[in-house]
């Protein structure tokens, strides 16, 4: 047999057979995993994002350990990679990118969209960041700190970006609404 | 160990250069000085994982560059902050 001419749905339902036979993973496992990657999506993040500019505890928490924190939200975590949590301020904006491949915190954000992976997001975010973040129309003012963060090895990490002004005594599902993936990759900025 | 503030070098080692390998130090941080700016813990060395190979639980630091130290034309106080394995850092 050539695996790689083999019908795709074949070859899964034998890897899953010789899995569930084996011992190594169950069919209640596998279908859990892909129910909670089915459910990751940037919308996670947001919630988190949200709760941390209403809730200063939850904001200490998720600075501390974003795994926990998304885990008091309720998003699964187990089995992840470690997750940081990088905070905007007047002073820092942080850029995330993985110029080895295509790290990603998948958990918080779901799957990475097409242009985190390409070589040219890739490659630009560490040689030319501001150049960059102008692409996307974010502008920063030259006194602010722009820091990269290579994703390169066992931690993902997301952008908890500064509340826009103007959302004063918004609920945090409104919040939430305004809070794009970009936002936490750190490409662009909320805007009310 | 290197403590938070201790100024480093990345390695300017090729193994690319030797036979197969599977690298988490980019090519471009390759042979410069940082920052340690914590340590983020320990994970199984990537480099033996990735071969199926007993993998021994090595020190990841973040670590911390100015952008102008890593490019000619770059300036201002914008710095890439990166993952590298303690095994790739020497004192500088």
């Amino acid at each position: 047999m050539n695996i790689l001419e083999t019908e795709s749905e074949r070859l899964l339902d034998a890897v899953r057979g010789l899995l569930a036979r084996k011992g190594l993973v169950s069919p209640a496992e596998i279908a859990e995993r892909i129910a909670i990657t089915d459910a990751a999506s940037p919308g996670q993040g947001a919630r988190m994002v949200a709760k941390a500019w209403t809730d200063p505890a939850f904001k200490a928490l998720m600075l501390e350990d974003g795994g926990k924190a998304a885990e008091a939200l309720d998003i699964p975590m187990r089995g992840t990679p470690p997750l940081g949590v990088l905070e905007n301020t007047p002073e820092v904006h942080n850029l995330v990118v993985c110029t080895l491949c295509s790290c990603y915190p998948r958990a918080v954000l779901g799957y990475p969209p097409f242009w985190y992976k390409s070589a040219a997001y890739r490659s630009r975010a560490v040689r030319d960041p501001r150049g960059l973040l102008a692409e996307w129309k974010t502008v920063l003012s030259p006194d602010v700190r722009v820091r990269v963060v290579d994703s390169t090895a066992d931690y993902r990490w997301m952008v908890l970006p500064m509340r826009p002004a103007g959302t004063g005594g918004w609920s945090e599902e409104r919040l939430a609404g305004i809070v794009r993936e970009g936002d936490m990759v750190g490409v662009t900025v909320p805007n009310r | 160990m290197f403590a938070p503030g201790a100024a480093v070098r990345v390695k300017g080692d090729w193994p690319e250069a030797r036979g197969p390998v599977h690298i988490r130090t980019p090519h471009y941080l390759r042979g410069r000085r940082g920052t340690v700016v914590r340590l983020l813990g320990a994970f199984p060395n990537p480099e033996d994982l990735a071969f199926a190979r007993p993998a021994e639980a090595r020190a990841l630091y973040h670590v911390a560059f100015g952008l102008g130290d890593l490019w000619d034309d770059a300036g201002g106080s914008d710095e890439l902050m990166v993952e590298l394995y303690e095994h790739w850092l020497e004192a500088a």
